[in-house]
C-alpha cells in the first residue's frame, strides 16, 4: 500500500503531507465516531441502567436488563419472529432468483428489459411498496381476493389474522427484492468461462451433469455473496413491516429492530433498548465478519 | 440429451452470444414462460395501483373489483395532493436526497484517495476502522443518535435528518479499490507534470473512477431517497417529512376511507423513481452486478 504512495516533491516534508490526510479523512471519522461508534458504546451503557429518558438519574442495575429480556416470553417470541422472517425470505429470494437467473440466462428476446422490470422493485422505497400492498391484501376489495376467487378460495383477513400476517410480511419481502439475486445470479452466470461448458460436452457430460459440475460450482462465490448481504439486508428490514402491519397482530410479525423502535420511542425502556442493540450489534458483528471475509478474497485477486 | 444438443448445434450454428450455449428448444420456452410469468408478477401490483389511482370512490368499493376504471377520474390526484402537504414532502426529499448523497459521495472520495494515495503512518488502522462502522447497523444507533440530535436541538430539521448518515463506510471501501485499480503510470505522470494531492484527486483520479463513482452515487440516491427509520423518528411535523413518510401518513389517514387517493399518492412516489431507474438503469444494474462479481 504505501509503495503506490506518490511522492510529490512539494509534499517531501512529510508533515504536510499527514496533515493532507487527516483533512481528507477527518470528516468521515469524526461523523462515524459521533454517530456511529459513540451510540454503540451509549447502547451498552444503557444496556446496565434503568431509564425512561426523562428521569433525571439512571440507576446502574448490573445485568438485570439483560436477565429481565432473556426471561420475557415476548423476547423470545421476537427472536423467533426473526429467523422465520430472515430464513423463509432470505430462501425465498435465493432459490427463486435462482430459478429465474438459470431460466432466462439465455440468449431470449426482450431478456433484459425483464431484467430491469424485476429489478425495479428494488429501488422503490419499502414504505410505498407497502401502502400499495395494503390495498391488493384488503379481503374484500384486494387484487389478491380477486385471484384468490379464480381457485375458488377466500382471501384470508391478511394483515389482521396473526397466522396470515406473517406470510403476507415475506411475500411483499421477497416481491420488492427477488430482482436484486436475479442480477447477481446472472452476473455470476455470464461469468463463468464457456470453455468449462466446452470441456464438459467433450467428456460428454449432458446438460443435467454440466448444471452439477459446472454450473453450481462456478455460481458457488457469486451465492456465498447474495446469501450473506441478503441475510444482512433482510434482519435489518423495518420500512415494509412497519408500513404493513406495524409489527401485529398482537406481536406476530414484530423483528428485533421493530422492537427496539418499539422499545425507543414507543414504551421508553432505555434498559431493555441497550440490551436488544447488543443483541443485534452481535449478530451483525458475526455475519458482517463473515462478509468482509469474502470481499477481502475477491479483492486479493482483483 | 447429448445428441439433441449436438443436433441444435449443427442446425444453428454457432451461438451468436456469449452465454449463448446451445439448449433444447423447450428450455427457450421456458426461459420465455419464465419472463412473462415473473413480468405479471411484479406488473400486476404496478399496474393495479395505476387503476386504483383512476377509480372514482364507488367503484374502488365494489366487489368484484373492476380491471379497468369504468369512469376513469383524475380526481384522486388533486385531492391525495390536498390530502396532505406533497409539494412539501418533495420538496423535503430532495434536500435531504441531494445533500445527504453529495456528502457521502465527496466524504467517500477524499477517503478513498487519502486511504489509496497518501502517506500517512498507522494508514492500516484508520482503514479498518472506517471499514469496522459497517459492523454497526444504522437500527442500533437510533436511540443514542436521536439523544445527540436533541442535545444539538436538531430535532425536526434537515441537519437533523441528514447529518447522522452523512459519512459513508462502504462507498469509501468500494472506490478505494477502484483507485487503487487505476494505472499507476498515469498518476505519476500528474505527478511528473507537477500536480499536487488535490488537483491529481479532482482532476485525475475521479475522472477515471467515474464508473465506479456514478454506480456509488446512485445507491446513494435511491437509499437516501427511500430512507424510512430515521427521517420517521426525527421529524414531528408534517412539514419536515419526507415521501416515505408521507404516504405513511396518508394511507393511515385515508387507508380506509378511499384507496384511491392513496394510491394516487403513492404514485407520486412511484413514478419519479421509475423514470429515473429507466434512465439509469444500466448503471445501477450493471454495478450492482460488477460490485458482486468482481468485488
Amino acid at each position: 500500500m504505501t509503495s503506490r504512495a506518490i511522492s510529490f516533491p512539494w509534499t517531501k516534508r512529510k508533515h504536510r503531507e499527514w496533515l493532507l490526510f487527516g483533512l481528507l479523512v477527518g470528516p468521515n471519522l469524526a461523523l462515524f465516531s459521533i454517530f456511529t461508534y459513540w451510540p454503540l458504546i451509549y447502547n451498552f451503557y444503557l444496556s446496565f441502567v434503568r431509564w425512561n429518558f426523562l428521569r433525571p438519574t439512571k440507576p446502574w442495575v448490573w445485568f438485570n436488563n439483560y436477565i429481565d429480556t432473556f426471561t420475557d416470553a415476548k423476547f423470545w417470541e421476537i427472536m423467533g419472529n426473526t429467523l422465520v422472517f430472515t430464513v423463509a425470505t432470505v430462501g425465498g429470494t435465493l432459490l427463486l432468483g435462482l430459478l429465474l437467473a438459470l431460466l432466462i440466462n439465455q440468449p431470449l428476446r426482450f431478456r433484459d428489459g425483464a431484467r430491469a422490470i424485476v429489478f425495479s422493485p428494488v429501488v422503490m422505497s419499502g414504505a410505498v411498496v407497502a401502502v400499495v400492498w395494503s390495498y391488493i391484501f384488503d379481503p374484500r376489495y384486494g387484487l389478491l381476493d380477486q385471484i384468490l376467487g379464480w381457485v375458488g378460495l377466500n382471501s384470508p383477513d391478511w394483515l389482521v389474522d396473526p397466522f396470515w400476517a406473517m406470510p403476507a410480511v415475506i411475500i411483499v419481502y421477497i416481491w420488492k427484492n427477488i430482482g436484486y439475486a436475479v442480477v447477481i445470479y446472472l452476473a455470476g452466470l455470464q461469468g463463468i468461462p464457456r470453455d468449462l461448458y466446452e470441456a464438459a460436452r467433450v467428456d460428454g457430460a449432458g446438460a443435467w451433469a454440466q448444471f452439477w459440475n459446472v454450473t453450481l460450482p462456478g455460481l458457488s462465490p457469486v451465492a456465498f455473496f447474495l446469501s450473506v448481504t441478503s441475510i444482512l439486508t433482510s434482519f435489518q428490514s423495518f420500512d415494509i413491516i412497519k408500513v404493513l402491519t406495524n409489527g401485529g397482530p398482537v406481536n406476530a410479525t414484530s423483528t428485533l429492530i421493530l422492537f427496539l423502535y418499539e422499545l425507543g420511542f414507543v414504551s421508553y425502556d432505555a434498559g431493555e433498548a441497550g440490551v436488544v442493540a447488543m443483541v443485534l450489534f452481535t449478530i451483525m458483528f458475526i455475519l458482517t465478519l463473515i462478509q468482509l471475509r469474502y470481499l477481502e478474497r475477491q479483492v486479493s485477486y482483483g | 440429451m447429448t445428441t439433441r444438443e449436438f443436433e441444435y448445434e449443427t442446425v444453428v450454428g454457432p451461438a451468436p452470444r456469449a452465454d449463448a450455449r446451445p439448449r433444447p428448444r423447450a428450455m427457450r420456452w421456458l426461459g420465455y414462460l419464465a419472463m412473462i410469468g415473473v413480468v405479471i408478477v411484479i406488473g400486476l401490483p404496478i399496474y393495479w395501483t395505476l387503476i386504483g389511482s383512476f377509480k372514482l370512490y364507488n367503484e374502488i368499493y365494489r366487489v368484484p373489483p373492476t380491471w379497468f376504471p369504468l369512469e376513469p377520474t383524475w380526481q384522486n390526484f388533486p385531492d391525495a395532493w390536498n390530502a396532505a402537504p406533497f409539494g412539501r414532502y418533495y420538496i423535503n426529499s430532495i434536500i435531504v436526497t441531494a445533500l445527504g448523497s453529495l456528502s457521502e459521495v465527496a466524504l467517500a472520495i477524499m477517503s478513498a484517495y487519502a486511504l489509496a494515495f497518501v502517506r500517512f503512518p498507522g494508514k492500516n488502522y484508520v482503514f479498518i476502522i472506517l471499514l469496522s462502522a459497517l459492523m454497526i447497523p444504522v437500527e442500533i444507533t437510533i436511540i443514542p443518535n436521536y439523544l445527540t440530535i436533541a442535545r444539538l436541538g436538531w430535532i425536526n430539521t434537515y441537519q437533523g435528518i441528514i447529518v447522522p448518515g452523512a459519512a459513508i463506510a462502504y462507498g469509501t471501501f468500494l472506490l478505494r479499490q477502484a483507485f487503487k485499480a487505476l494505472p499507476y503510470e498515469v498518476l505519476e505522470a500528474a505527478r511528473v507534470d507537477g500536480a499536487g494531492h488535490l488537483r491529481t484527486m479532482t482532476s485525475v483520479v475521479a475522472p477515471m473512477a467515474q464508473p465506479a463513482i456514478v454506480t456509488m452515487a446512485l445507491l446513494s440516491l435511491v437509499a437516501k431517497w427511500n430512507d424510512f427509520l430515521w427521517p420517521l423518528i426525527v421529524t414531528n411535523t408534517a412539514d419536515m417529512r419526507t415521501l416515505p413518510i408521507g404516504i405513511f401518513w396518508l394511507r393511515d389517514q385515508e387507508g380506509l376511507v378511499n384507496w384511491g387517493v392513496v394510491m394516487a399518492g403513492s404514485l407520486f412516489l412511484i413514478v419519479p423513481v421509475m423514470i429515473g431507474f429507466i434512465w439509469a438503469q444500466r448503471y445501477i444494474v450493471d454495478g450492482i452486478a460488477a460490485g458482486a462479481v468482481k468485488g
